[in-house]
């Protein structure tokens, strides 16, 4: 009887270990959070261009992210990138005439998009649309752009 | 030339069969789950043999694991300055990798080696012939409970695999190689995702479990009744658990990488 007993707590033991450890990696280890958006608010924006922005990308104001990209559909009919974003209900007064452009961390980092608030008084409100947008930055359109504008130049001369 | 192909053939031919057999006796044991579950006492027992006897050499190897890996990637990560990525690398290989991988392969040898010369001396010494003749169905009484012990406790061994993984990279990355802590750890929680990656490596240990109490227990209940074919039988367990786990695990990742 002792030893099944021992048995038993061992097993015991080994499963909340287990359990444990499982709660840890989650928690600790991974993006657990990005996906507890239960309490916010959706928008969505159209792109031209959305670079390399993938879903739960985040959305930051000043830098403080604020909320995650949670869906990036193509619009057959506009041709156009729909993604769609999930802000955190805390920030509820953002301006609705704010615009949203998709930038860069670092060199290497990856892409998210940044708001930079706009003027109206009046607030986005769940599934609102944001108007002003600005699409990613492409390389080759940007040195493209440079050499041509460096040919024009020289003809000019 | 002829010798060559015939020996060839025989030898597909019997790999062939092996295999087939296995399966029939998946399918012995999947019919025999329930009247298992009924007696959770004996499951209880199997999970402590296979899974808190092998606590030990999990804890430490994934501790040793962890260590490692952070110091290679903190040397090959110094040319680029980025070795804040640690975390993010260890952490990965951890749980994406090596946690469901080698927790098999060391499973394999604690684990599968003790069922699978279990089962056959009891085949050996006539132990299962003893049940039947009482009526008892030997699969249901000993293969279904190790079967199922060894499935619960692979998952939960390869997590504390990798968390003890993670502690080991935490203490040498943060605590003797001086890499700043809250960029190991916000690093970390920004790369690694709960479903691509902890719960991809979940459901690999769970199928590697199923591969390797499966393979074990086969093993040692068709081991010829001897002296040497428990030896035998022991041997082409871990020969095979390493061979299909390591065949499993590309197939898998193909697949979940591929629906991602």
């Amino acid at each position: 009887m002792q030893q099944t007993r021992a048995v038993e707590f061992g097993t015991g033991l080994f499963v909340i270990l287990g359990v444990l450890a499982l709660f840890f990696l989650t928690t600790r280890v991974t993006n657990f959070d990005s996906y507890s958006g239960e309490e916010g608010y959706t928008l969505t924006g159209r792109f031209d261009n959305v670079g390399s922005l993938k879903l739960r990308s985040p959305v930051a104001m000043s830098g403080v992210t604020i909320g995650r990209v949670t869906s990036i559909d193509f619009d057959n009919e506009m041709l156009e990138a729909v993604v769609t974003m999930r802000i955190d209900s805390r920030y509820n007064v953002i301006p609705d005439d704010s615009d949203a452009s998709i930038l860069t961390q670092g060199i290497l980092g990856g892409q998210y998009i940044g708001l930079e608030p706009g003027g109206s008084p009046e607030y986005f409100a769940d599934s609102d649309e944001i108007q002003f947008t600005q699409s990613a930055l492409v390389l080759e359109q940007l040195i493209s752009k440079y050499l041509f504008s460096q040919g024009d130049k020289k003809d000019g001369e | 030339m002829k010798r060559v192909a015939i020996d060839v053939w025989y030898a597909i031919q019997d790999w062939l069969e092996t295999f087939g057999a296995s399966q029939i006796f998946f399918v012995r044991l999947l019919a025999g789950v329930p009247s298992a579950l009924a007696r959770p006492g004996l499951i209880i027992k199997q999970v402590h043999a296979s899974g808190v006897l092998s606590l030990g050499i999990i804890g430490i190897s994934g501790f040793f694991v962890g260590l490692v890996l952070s110091l290679q990637a903190y040397n090959s990560l110094a040319k680029f300055g980025a070795t804040e990525s640690i975390g993010v690398v260890a952490s990965l290989a951890l749980v994406r990798e090596l946690g469901p991988v080698v927790t098999a392969l060391l499973f394999a040898g604690r684990a599968g080696t003790a069922l699978a010369s279990e089962i056959g001396l009891m085949r050996a010494t006539d132990q299962l012939s003893g049940m039947e003749m009482m009526a008892i169905d030997p699969v249901r009484r000993v293969a279904v409970p190790r079967f199922l012990g060894a499935i619960i406790a692979m998952p939960l061994l390869a997590a504390i695999f990798s968390a003890f993984g993670i502690f080991g990279a935490w203490l040498e990355g943060v605590v003797i190689l001086g890499v700043d802590e809250g960029a190991f750890w916000s690093q970390m929680q920004a790369n690694v995702d709960v479903y691509d990656d902890v719960l991809a490596g979940v459901l690999k240990s769970f199928v590697f479990g199923i591969a390797a109490s499966l393979l074990a227990v086969f093993e040692g209940y068709n081991s010829i009744p001897t002296a040497e074919g428990v030896s035998r039988a022991t041997t082409r367990t871990v020969v095979l658990t390493a061979l299909s786990v390591l065949v499993l695990n590309f197939m898998l990742t193909a697949i979940l990488i591929g629906k991602v």
